[in-house]
């Protein structure tokens, strides 16, 4: 369960954690959308060590490492698919074009995971409901948000008792092919789903036995307020964006394989 | 035999549930571990069918290293009934549920519907062999959950926590068939907060707080020392406390079994009668 553990939030003091979390979601949209605008491995490559000083700063680093290592699964997949499609459609050749292409494909999923993983490990659920609310979403809407990714965690720690209670029935998650390891996840999911629902059940009748949504106008005791510093992010965010299109538009980016 | 030789274990999160733990538990044994919430209880039981492996030392049931061999052959020794029946439960019908291990442990279709009709009949389940158990009552589920393991006949039984959320009535039931495994040479091992279950089994009692063993012994013994008892925040058994509060007027202190509490307690009155 890394990947769940790459979007764990956890307190820590650092200038990104004390950042808005709503212009931290600007940047991130800004990061997906300069991801998929570009296919050529050489932005991608600048995209993904961009992010490195902000993990840094953030102190993340172990988490992040975490989630990229939880992404690998799904990275490799990709890589393979890509490859495979174009080897197969390109009339059984194997060019470095092709790999390259493949290659950034894969980085692309990989740039999406890291900036996503750096926002959920700095922004608190409270945080992020808060967010929400100030971008006036329905406050019913922000809170089953927020509750949701407050039990990832609790969901993940359930997956691992789920999976532990069928190994000792003899299920081996690792054995056979592809498909039938895809298939072991069958015993695991289904009671994960089943709790997941009774759970929401019972939360949902815990919630209405203490009131929620008798008042309709709520207020909250933080307000969310902008500093210097979420000012400097909106700002990088706006350049990176600029760049980006200006790059996409008037450069014409080489391939590493042409560099060569 | 289950021989776990000074184990320690420390959770991913740096949490060290287990610091230093030395116990041997014989075939056909029956041990209930007790103590408090985070004593380190589940810890050492999911050591014995290699769920966890030890950081530091070494776990051997029936002299293989747990180390050395899979979750799945272990668990074809050892069965392992977690204290939530919802988090196994998956299948379509009852039936396939307790067919499921079976199937992982390669048994023939026709063993398997045998042992499949012995275990439902053995935990009074036949009637729902079709029904969903996701349909089924909170003790029923637990019921399946045990009959699932149950199924492919381990010679050891380790069961988390039996007896939450099971009316008097099943739990009852519950010391019956452990009395049953008892009889047929088998080892059962179970987790518990339940104090009077626990009286009434009257077993061997490990007791632990704060991942190491404070006291392992009779039942008798344990469920009786006060002082004992309170390190770990569990209370004596009623008839404990008693023959507890009767100890002044010279009654003995350590008395755990109904049937023997009758016997004294009648012997003191004819004593009485004949004076």
């Amino acid at each position: 369960m890394s990947v769940f553990d790459g979007l764990r939030f956890r307190k820590v003091y650092s200038p990104i954690h004390n950042l808005d979390p709503r212009i931290k979601f600007v940047y991130v949209i800004a990061i997906f959308v300069v991801a998929i605008l570009f296919y050529q491995i050489i932005p991608l490559l600048v995209l993904f060590f961009m992010q490195i000083p902000f993990v840094l700063l953030a102190r993340v680093q172990r988490q992040w490492l975490r989630s990229l290592r939880g992404a690998a699964f799904l990275a490799t997949f990709i890589f393979v698919v890509n490859v495979a499609t174009t080897y197969f459609t390109s009339g059984y050749l194997l060019t470095a074009a092709n790999v390259e292409n493949a290659a950034a494909m894969t980085l692309r999923f990989v740039v999406l995971v890291e900036s996503f993983s750096v926002f959920f490990l700095t922004t608190s659920p409270d945080h992020l409901g808060l967010a929400l609310e100030e971008s006036r979403v329905p406050y019913e809407f922000a809170f089953a948000f927020t509750t949701a990714v407050r039990f990832v965690p609790v969901l993940a720690e359930e997956a691992q008792t789920i999976m532990d209670a069928q190994k000792a029935r003899g299920l081996e998650l690792e054995k056979g092919g592809l498909l039938k390891r895809i298939r072991n996840y069958v015993p695991v999911l289904i009671p994960l789903i089943v709790s997941a629902i009774r759970r929401s059940l019972e939360l949902a009748e815990a919630m209405e036995s203490r009131a929620w949504g008798a008042t309709k106008k709520r207020t909250n005791l933080y307000l969310l307020k902008l500093h210097k510093g979420d000012y400097a992010l909106l700002a990088i965010t706006v350049g990176i964006l600029a760049v980006a299109v200006y790059v996409h538009f008037f450069v014409s980016i080489p391939t590493i394989a042409s560099l060569l | 035999m289950i021989e776990a030789t000074d184990i320690r274990y420390s959770y991913p999160n740096k949490v060290e549930a287990l610091k230093g733990v030395s116990l041997t538990i014989q075939d056909g044994e029956f041990v209930a571990i007790m103590g408090q919430n985070g004593a380190g209880k589940s810890t050492l039981v999911k050591h014995f069918n290699g769920l966890l492996k030890p950081s530091v030392g070494k776990v051997r049931v029936d002299g293989v290293e747990t180390t050395k061999s899979s979750v799945a052959a272990l668990a074809r020794n050892v069965g392992f009934v977690f204290q939530n029946p919802d988090h196994q439960l998956f299948s379509e019908t009852v039936e396939e549920e307790i067919a499921f291990a079976l199937k992982n442990f390669g048994f023939q279709p026709d063993v398997i519907e045998q042992r499949v009709t012995w275990a439902l009949n053995l935990l009074s389940l036949t009637q729902y062999r079709k029904t969903s158990p996701f349909l089924l009552s909170g003790g029923e589920r637990k019921r399946v959950a045990l009959a699932s393991v149950l199924a492919w006949d381990p010679s050891t039984l380790i069961l988390d926590e039996p007896t939450i959320g099971q009316d008097h009535e099943q739990k009852e039931k519950l010391r019956q068939f452990i009395m049953q495994m008892q009889t047929q040479k088998k080892t059962v091992v179970i987790v518990t907060h339940d104090v009077e279950f626990v009286a009434e089994c009257n077993p061997r009692v490990v007791l632990m707080k704060e991942g190491k063993i404070v006291a392992d012994g009779e039942g008798k013994e344990i469920l009786t020392d006060p002082a004992l008892l309170e390190l770990s925040s569990i209370v004596l058994p009623q008839i404990a406390q008693v023959f507890t509060k009767l100890a002044p007027l010279g009654f003995p202190k350590d008395v755990i079994d109904l049937y023997e509490a009758k016997q004294i307690i009648l012997k003191a009155k004819e004593s009485k009668q004949g004076r």
